[in-house]
């Protein structure tokens, strides 16, 4: 049986919004790890602060990503989410705890003022960022490997440590600090800090080495693990596969050289990590969990597809030019924490010497007041006796 | 007792505490998503219109407590997406791509709320004042439309409709109908007018305690003044929505409405009960005030009100008494926030002046917490009095819930998180009131790099972008 065309329409949703996420929210977790590797107080100071800034206004709007597939996959493919969601019960709780705890310790940390109160959040805020992709990655690799069952009934714990699924999860951790000292180096570069470029360089570069290693290592683990998505991946997905690997390279190439475009930088980046996502997405077709439940079988009634159509396009509409003007505005250097307010707190002379209420508007006179009065209470009376009367009359 | 024993015999209860108090947690923070903005919107209005100070530092201010609080609200909401699919899989399994078509509309709107919010908080400096305004916007907006829109996820439980069931799988849906089921009007409207309400009074509480403890300047005045008018002018229309509510549940949910009235057996000239507890059938220590409850349903006491009676004691809510007296609470609150706002109301009205007493501001000051006793009360009701169906009279909770192992766990974890969290949520808000209070105005912020760097850091490392220049001192603390 072969799947509705709105289903594949829906998978390749799917499949952007899922890129969109592990790009921009990859980025951010990435930030977070950098952040945990950025050494005592006094050293780590300068990363941490551009961190900050590269993150703070943007990633509650790249978290929305995450809800979005998870909406989008419950909507499409109910019974595979229930599938997922029982099966993979404990990492993907550990993964929502990582969510919780980065989300908070991010925010607090921002009011905090006392150091250790700063490094208690901002130690929850850069921990979590390392749990949350590697069982996100978990997942992944326990639905490639197709040991996902489709009508579980219980936790499935070997699903999700198979040496495939525990790989992918290194392999998340890894690709998520790449692609964010990636888009530090071009950060680092805009604001003209030589010393965080250099920096941020060096990790990029071991980050991407180690991600290509592990990358290699999972698919060489496939190949047994799950053969049929390996024999896509070396077939159909191989261009795919082929242009995230070159791109990969030409990244590493270009920070080598230190030809440090930002446009060009950050593209081929986004195009190393996009490609893998979407040679992954056709490996798998036409299945949701290789080889057990297909995309005809899992997929909902037409109408609600159509309705993710229409939301998607909605979200096209009105969400692009949204994160399109976020984006400038945050590149612009428009988007900066609070400065402090001595000045409006001067103005307003915030104390406690206060002179009496003004009057601000010009009171009516009492006559009007009273006799507006009169006539609302004369109707609300009357409202009540009318309703009296009628519920007598019955 | 044979309630509590019947509930605990029941398996999903791990799991319907789990679901309960992260619905408890981040309803509060949703209120504030959902509402914030619109009060610190109403002060920058003010401020940049009449070019007043005072309000402008409100707005700034609120803004820096909503970025915290919308981020942790933020989180919540996805600790919720998430156990939709971790706690009901036999819920979203059956009927995901009905109820899932809400959810994803209310996902536009959080894209739009998560993106703006980034503009309007940290925007303040760069923009354009008016600019700056409208960027708040789509937050009050999307704010409004997404609370709708997840509302009707839970109406659609509360009132299914718009899907085909065939073999026990849904074979057709309807999007429209489900989003537009026939409760969606009602609990969007109340549950939009409640976020207003929890917000305003909230805030306005806070102030109301500065005002009695004699910070009488204008910051304090308007800092009150703005969030209670919002809420004040909510506070009526959700006691004349709750009316029309009770009656649409009465017919629509005959069972819950029985079991929030105490209606044992079908009846007419059901009397209207204050408080009590319902053992057997019997309401033991309550008041009653005969034949009310008749009257409240159809304006007349022969109105026949339906009675638990009307279905098999398996398909009855469980803890009536629970769901009774938390409407009672529900109901008594919001008409206690309804007299407080007219009494502000008709002073105003008649002086045109604030009524700042002493006998005013502590109840108010105790308002905001009122309200969100009374909004959890609300969620009580609806959710408890719909057991023991999830989607009401299509699934039952026990098929819907998890077979997995390890929920009591996360519900352990999900608890002291969510302790920890809510003594940090209030916690920040008083930290940075008190600072803002007792610190200088020169040094408010100078200090924002994480991990507190040593001074100098900035000539070191050579930053484009050196924290502003301390303007000369101030003065010293303020003295408040």
């Amino acid at each position: 049986m072969n799947p509705r065309p709105e289903a594949i329409a829906v998978g390749v949703i799917m499949f952007v919004v899922i890129a969109a996420y592990a790009l921009f929210g990859g980025a951010d977790f990435g930030g977070g790890i950098w952040d945990l590797l950025a050494g005592r107080t006094e050293r780590g100071a300068t990363p941490r602060k551009l961190i900050d800034e590269s993150i703070t206004p943007v990633w509650e709007a790249n978290h929305v990503w995450l809800v979005f597939i998870l909406v989008l996959v419950w909507t499409s493919f109910p019974l595979a989410f229930a599938a997922v969601m029982t099966a993979l019960f404990v990492p993907l709780s550990l993964s929502l705890l990582g969510i919780v705890l980065r989300g908070a310790g991010f925010a607090f940390r921002h009011t905090a003022q006392r150091l250790e109160v700063q490094q208690l959040t901002g130690a929850s805020f850069a921990a979590a960022s390392l749990i949350t992709p590697f069982f996100m990655g978990t997942v992944i690799g326990a639905v490639v490997t197709g040991r996902v069952p489709t009508h579980p009934t219980g936790n499935v714990l070997a699903a999700w440590t198979s040496p495939t699924a525990i790989l992918t999860g290194f392999l998340f951790v890894a690709a998520c600090g790449y692609i964010s000292a990636v888009f530090l180096v071009v950060e680092a570069q805009q604001r003209g800090q030589q010393d965080l470029r250099r920096y941020f360089s060096l990790r990029a570069t071991a980050a991407g080495a180690l991600t290509g290693a592990l990358a290699a290592g999972t698919f060489a683990e496939l190949s047994g693990s799950a053969p049929r998505v390996f024999a896509r991946l070396t077939g159909i997905s191989l261009p795919l596969v082929a242009i995230s690997v070159a791109a990969g390279a030409a990244v590493l190439g270009m920070l080598w050289l230190r030809w440090y475009h930002a446009t060009l930088l950050r593209a081929t980046a986004a195009i190393a990590v996009a490609t893998v996502v979407w040679g992954w997405g056709l490996a798998q077709y036409p299945y949701l969990f290789p080889t057990s439940l297909s995309l005809a079988a899992a997929s909902a009634p037409t109408s609600s597809l159509d309705a993710e159509f229409v939301v998607t396009g909605l979200a096209v509409l009105l969400v692009a030019p949204g994160f399109g003007m976020l984006y400038y505005l945050h590149q612009r250097g428009l988007l900066t924490e609070a400065e402090s307010d001595s000045d409006l707190r001067q103005a307003a002379q915030v104390g406690p010497a206060a002179p009496d209420q003004p009057t601000t508007a010009a009171a009516a006179p009492m006559v009007t007041r009273t006799a507006t009065g009169l006539v609302l209470a004369m109707l609300t009376i009357r409202a009540i006796r009318e309703m009296l009367a009628r519920a007598r009359r019955r | 007792m044979g309630a509590v024993a019947h509930v605990l015999a029941v398996s999903p209860i791990p799991a319907r505490s789990q679901m309960g108090s992260s619905l408890g947690f981040h309803i509060i923070l949703a209120c504030l998503g959902i509402a914030f903005a619109a009060m610190t919107m109403i002060a920058e209005w003010i401020g940049i219109r009449r070019r007043d100070a005072a309000a402008m530092l409100l707005a700034r201010r609120w803004s820096k407590v909503m970025a915290v609080l919308v981020a942790v609200g933020a989180v919540s909401g996805t600790v919720m997406s998430y156990e939709m699919g971790l706690l009901w899989p036999g819920l979203m399994g059956r009927f995901g791509a009905a109820i899932g078509v809400p959810f994803s509309v209310e996902g536009i709107f959080f894209f739009l709320e998560a993106i703006f919010v980034g503009v309007y908080m940290y925007g303040w400096r760069r923009l354009p004042p008016w600019v700056h305004w409208w960027s708040g916007m789509p937050i009050v907006v999307g704010g409004i439309l997404g609370a709708v829109s997840v509302v009707a996820a839970n109406s659609w439980m509360n009132s299914p409709a718009g899907y085909t069931l065939k073999h026990g799988k849904i074979t057709s849906v309807d999007p429209v109908s489900v989003f537009f089921n026939a409760a969606t009007p009602y609990e969007a409207t109340h549950m939009v007018l409640a976020a207003y309400m929890v917000t305003g009074f909230l805030i306005a509480g806070v102030y109301a305690v500065g005002l009695l403890r004699g910070r009488r300047d204008r910051y304090h005045r308007l800092g009150f003044a703005i969030p209670f008018t919002v809420a004040g002018i909510a506070a009526p229309l959700q006691v004349m929505m709750g009316d029309v509510i009770a009656r649409f549940v009465a017919h629509n949910q005959p069972v819950k409405f029985a079991a929030m009235e105490y209606v044992s057996r079908t009846t007419r000239d059901a009397p209207e009960w204050l408080g009590g507890i319902l053992i057997n059938g019997h309401v033991y220590f309550g008041a009653s005030v005969p034949a009310f409850d008749s009257i409240l349903v159809g304006f007349s006491p022969h109105t026949q009100v339906i009675g638990l009676d009307s279905v098999p004691a398996t398909q009855r809510p469980p803890l009536d008494t629970l769901i009774h007296l938390a409407f009672n609470v529900m109901v008594g609150l919001g008409l206690f926030l309804f007299a407080l706002a007219a009494w502000q109301g008709w002073w105003w009205w008649f002086r045109r002046r604030l009524l700042l007493t002493a006998w005013f501001l502590v109840p108010s000051a105790v308002s905001g917490v009122a309200a969100v006793a009374a909004m959890e009360a609300g969620w009580v009701v609806t959710e408890v009095g719909r057991q023991p169906w999830v989607v009401y009279r299509v699934l039952l909770v026990r098929d819907a819930v998890t077979p997995a192992t390890g929920v009591p766990v996360t519900l352990g974890v999900i608890l002291a998180l969510y302790a920890v969290l809510t003594v940090v949520s209030i916690g920040i808000p008083m930290i940075m009131s008190r600072r803002w209070r007792r610190q200088p105005a020169a040094e408010e912020d100078a200090d924002r790099v994480p991990y507190g760097p040593s001074p100098g850091w900035a000539a070191r490392v050579g930053s484009p972008a050196p924290p502003a220049p301390l303007p000369a001192p101030t003065g010293g603390p303020e003295p408040q």
